[in-house]
């Protein structure tokens, strides 16, 4: 682990926040969505175990239809899953709006696009205030939207307190966004795209906010992203993910610097990298099938540049490819992968 | 805003509404034509409000008015006499009354029953959708004379009659524009968002969806008090009003029965015309002036 | 001779708040068959230099200064020659592309539309063409009869691509071609443009936030802030080894993956791009600026050449520099 990264289950500060043992899990979900008219359903999560431990923060990386986004709401309690169950603090989810609400105040949700996240027609207190308001309320308001607006960054807060939204920066909307989470102090957070919408410069402030939040209140964090250079900036763990499933995870430094699954390694070698020496990088042809066809055996197989270019054949493994699914990985701590050929090079000794 | 000053969450949520209004006001003054409106509907209010300390009973009584029989304009009687010797002025002005009344009630009611519904049709799925939604097509496609009529037959003539007549026949169309706005409000995140914050039903429609729908109701409101207006004075004029009040559509009756077109009176038969379309037209550059200030507002600037 | 040359653009917008700068003196320079990144992000004016090219800006903007493309004024060209210009000299690929096509046209009829406006081609000779360009951008040619909502967002993108191509432009203009879109489509339409250009010897401007994409596609780059140009240079030098503060924060907002220097270190600036109706005295960037100098509130550096580039800042000048810097204030 780096120097600097809290270890999970344990974070200096506290700041009165609840430190949950279990964190989020998601063990077996599924989701599905009903097709219109005629067809497959679409198999938007397609059996997924996900584990979010206390004071972690993960990187679920992927392109858009792999169901990253259906996951993140599904653990929210945004979405009811067709199997599986997302389990907190050891209990399962209950589907009731008492048992929901209530699970509100433990998980949080930071959208991708701050301005749209925001109602236009509330002030920047209100929309922090927003949240408290829905549970009850507190004694003192003022001072809780205050010193979330303060953890958020925006100071001094009372500055915000009657400003609109349209009369912000990118930035700060997002910080307003985080400031409404923080509110109900949550013990994890999970952001969809958090810095997709905003300028370059200011992502970096937004991404050390993270930081900082798991440092001092102990937040984990689940941040769901198609940009692998984010999860090297803030993760500890990422966990890829291809067509409703997980095809390779574990800690950032591994799955970042010698990944084994093809699609991870696709997506990295694509990454723009000035420096010179980078290997030539392996664009994919064509787009992510239809979560309603899903290819069987691997269901990476038919975009596989692996399976491409013989080195599956000559490994023996091609017809596995093909015709047999992988099974889910677990959500345990260390790195897996779903992928028959790396299997069978892990399987063989190593001729380098 | 000072920093010292420590404010309480509800003096922030008056000073909001403040400058809400003020901000509005700003805006709503560099359209011209709505100023002009604005100026116009006020003046007619105020009028309507101090008719009684002008016009006394006499006047407008039809045995006893002073005035000589179907007189043209003159200098005593601005806009020339009935039949009964009342001043075509004195019932304009007292016509006024029951018009703008009749015309804002029913507009009330009207749009109270479409944003109520249109909000609920576009928040709820399922078979609360569609039911409202058929019973919403079923309404629209009343028509409101036919409706006003039977309701007549059953409530007996008079203001009420016709209050519920129009506001009962209007709403559809307000509810098929709120429930568009709804619909298109609920896509956006912020409703997610406070989804995931915990909202149920009743906080996401009364938080979130009526602020964004407001606008809209607000410009239809003014739009549709022109229709009111008109719509009541084709009642009265029709017969089915209360035959002892004063409207500008039972002025007008009165005029067209005692055959006034083809007696060339015109100076009875036009005013009452001309006072509802200048009431419509005001309305509508209201309304219009609204819509204006309010689109910036759902769009972001610069 | 430089294929396009811009010579100290000025744009302002008049608005119902007074007279907004979106872009202050910008001089350009891209030689034929050379590709150009300008970086930046929002409100620094990059849009506006895309649509001044072709003379696209409202009549709110108020526009000086000279835009030579071949050797001709693109602002003070005759409507004629100016439309002649327009998509057959050089086209844009608009930001929010994929947002631009017309939901009730089929995509086939969008792309010959330019193409018959140009030429004098019938009908028949048009499809050719399009399916001939669709081919070219990696699209199967039936797709001429599907509407824009039945194709993906990088298949869009590709559509806007071969309506750019459509009537043989010397220049293409692309502004945030990648921004919407995922890593791999990402990495398959800048590899497109890249064999398009090679292909057709066109030259080619990029627009973007995204620096290291700039720094991988181009061979030059400029950087944008505030309306001005704040370095320009090799493409590789300004990426890796910044002389303006502002490229260099820019470029550190792209870690490196595998660099162990950005790892659990995100590294931004504080405050927001500002505005460009309000902007700050002396060089616009020192309220953000970490390195900024007591002088910086006062002076507003020119290019000064900084290595292989240039870049507007006054700690680039040696220190003969930074002292008359300060009598200029004087």
């Amino acid at each position: 682990m780096c120097a600097g990264a809290a270890r999970p289950g344990r974070f200096p500060g506290g700041g009165g926040y609840p430190v949950t043992d279990e964190g989020l899990r998601a063990e077996g979900v599924r989701v599905e969505f009903a097709a219109r008219g005629r067809g497959e359903p679409a198999r938007a999560v397609d059996g997924v175990d996900l584990h979010v431990r206390p004071g972690e923060i993960v990187a679920l990386v992927g392109e858009s239809g792999c169901g990253k986004t259906t996951l993140a709401r599904t653990l929210l309690g945004l979405e009811r899953p067709t199997e599986g169950t997302v389990t907190y603090d050891g209990s399962p989810l209950v589907y009731s709006s008492r048992a929901l609400s209530a699970y509100r105040r433990k998980v949080q949700l930071v959208l991708q696009d701050p301005s749209g996240s925001l109602n236009p027609r509330h002030t920047v207190y209100d929309a922090v205030a927003e949240g408290l308001r829905i549970h009850g309320g507190v004694a003192d308001e003022r001072a809780a939207v205050a010193d979330a607006l303060s953890r958020a960054g925006l100071r001094p807060p009372e500055r915000f307190f009657l400003r609109y939204p349209h009369e912000l920066s990118g930035g700060q909307r997002q910080r307003v966004v985080i400031a409404g989470a923080l509110v109900l102090h949550p013990s994890t957070l999970i952001a969809d795209e958090p810095v997709a919408s905003l300028d370059a410069s200011v992502r970096g402030e937004i991404l050390a906010l993270l930081l900082r939040l798991r440092q001092d209140l102990g937040l984990s964090c689940l941040v769901v992203t198609h940009d692998l250079g984010l999860a090297w900036n803030i993760a500890d763990r990422v966990a890829v993910m291809y067509l409703g499933r997980i095809v390779e995870t574990g800690p950032v430094e591994k799955i970042l610097s010698a990944p084994e699954h093809p699609y991870t390694q696709a997506l990295l070698s694509v990454v723009p990298d000035v420096t010179g020496g980078a290997t030539d990088p392996t664009v994919l042809g064509g787009e992510p099938p239809d979560p309603s066809r899903i290819p069987g055996g691997c269901r990476f197989h038919a975009r596989c540049p692996v399976l491409a270019s013989g080195a599956a054949e000559a490994a023996g493994v091609a017809d596995r490819c093909r015709t047999v699914d992988l099974p889910i990985l677990g959500a345990e701590d260390e790195s897996q992968v779903a992928c028959h050929y790396a299997e069978r090079l892990a399987a063989e000794p190593r001729s380098q | 805003m000072t920093t010292a000053e420590v404010l309480s969450p509800r003096r922030m949520a008056w000073i909001r509404r403040w400058r809400t209004v003020t901000r509005v006001w700003r805006e709503f003054r560099r359209n011209r034509a709505g100023v002009v409106g604005l100026v116009l509907l006020v003046g007619a209010c105020l009028l309507a409000l101090a008719a009684p300390l002008f016009i006394s009973e006499m006047e407008l009584s039809v045995t006893r008015a002073p005035g000589p029989f179907v007189a043209s304009p003159s200098w005593d009687y601005p806009l020339g006499t009935d039949k009964f010797g009342r001043s075509v002025l004195d019932l304009i002005w007292q016509g006024s009354r029951v018009s703008l009344t009749v015309g804002f009630l029913a507009t009330f009611m009207s749009v109270f029953l479409g944003t109520v519904i249109g909000i609920a049709s576009g928040h709820y799925r399922g078979w609360v959708e569609s039911v409202l939604m058929r019973f919403t097509d079923w309404v629209l496609v009343l028509p409101t004379l036919v409706l006003a009529v039977s309701l007549v037959v059953v409530l007996g003539r008079g203001i009420g009659t016709i209050i519920i007549a129009i506001g009962v026949t209007a709403w559809p169309v307000t509810a098929r524009l709120v429930r568009a706005q709804t619909l298109a409000v609920e896509s956006r995140p912020f409703i997610e968002r406070s989804r995931a914050l915990g909202g149920g039903h009743w906080h996401v429609m009364s938080r979130h969806v009526l602020p964004n729908v407001m606008p809209i109701v607000l410009a239809r409101t003014t739009l549709l008090v022109a229709a009111t207006i008109i719509a009541e004075s084709t009642l009265s004029f029709l017969g089915l009003g209360d035959p002892s009040l004063i409207s500008w559509g039972s002025t007008l009756q009165e005029a067209r029965d005692a055959g006034a077109t083809s007696a060339g009176l015109w100076w009875w038969i036009v005013p009452p015309g001309i006072a509802i379309a200048l009431v419509a037209l005001a309305f509508t550059m209201v309304g219009r002036a609204l819509e204006q200030v309010y689109n910036p507002r759902l769009r972001e600037r610069l | 001779m430089s294929l396009l040359e811009i010579d100290d653009l000025t744009v302002t917008y008049r608005t119902a708040g007074g007279p907004v700068p979106a872009v202050r003196g910008l001089s350009l320079d891209l030689p034929a068959g050379q590709k150009l990144g300008v970086a930046g992000e929002s409100g620094c004016g990059k849009s506006t230099v895309a649509l001044a090219l072709l003379r696209l800006l409202p009549t709110t903007a108020t526009v000086s200064g000279r835009i030579l493309f071949e050797g001709e004024d693109v602002l003070s060209m005759t409507w004629g020659r100016l439309r002649a210009v327009r998509w057959a000299g050089a086209s844009i690929i608009f930001q929010g592309a994929m947002h631009s096509l017309n939901a009730v046209h089929r995509i086939g009829a969008q792309i010959a539309e330019p193409i018959l406006l140009h030429e004098s081609v019938t009908q028949a000779e048009a499809d050719l063409r399009v399916t001939e360009l669709l081919t070219q951008v990696g699209l199967p040619p039936d797709r001429a009869r599907a509407y824009p909502h039945e194709l993906s967002g990088g298949q869009r993108q590709r559509v806007m691509i071969a309506m750019a191509l459509a009537c043989n432009p010397r220049l293409i203009v692309a502004d945030e071609p990648t921004t919407a879109l995922d890593v791999m489509v990402q990495a398959q339409i800048l590899r497109l443009i890249e064999e398009l250009v090679r292909d057709h010897d066109i030259s080619l401007m990029i627009i973007s936030h995204d620096l290291a994409v700039l720094a991988d596609t181009c061979d030059r780059l400029a950087v944008m802030y505030a309306g001005r140009v704040v370095e320009q240079g090799p493409a590789r030098q300004v990426f890796e080894a910044a002389s303006h503060p502002y490229s260099a924060a820019l470029s550190g907002a792209f870690p490196r993956i595998g660099d162990p220097a950005s790892r659990l270190q995100p590294r931004g600036l504080a405050g927001d791009p500002p505005d460009p109706a309000e902007l700050p005295t002396g060089c616009s960037f020192h309220p953000r600026c970490p390195s900024a100098l007591d002088i910086c509130s006062h002076v507003d550096p020119e290019l000064w050449p900084a290595g292989e580039s240039e870049a507007a800042c006054v700690l680039v000048l040696p220190d003969q520099g930074a002292s008359l810097a300060e009598e200029a204030i004087r």
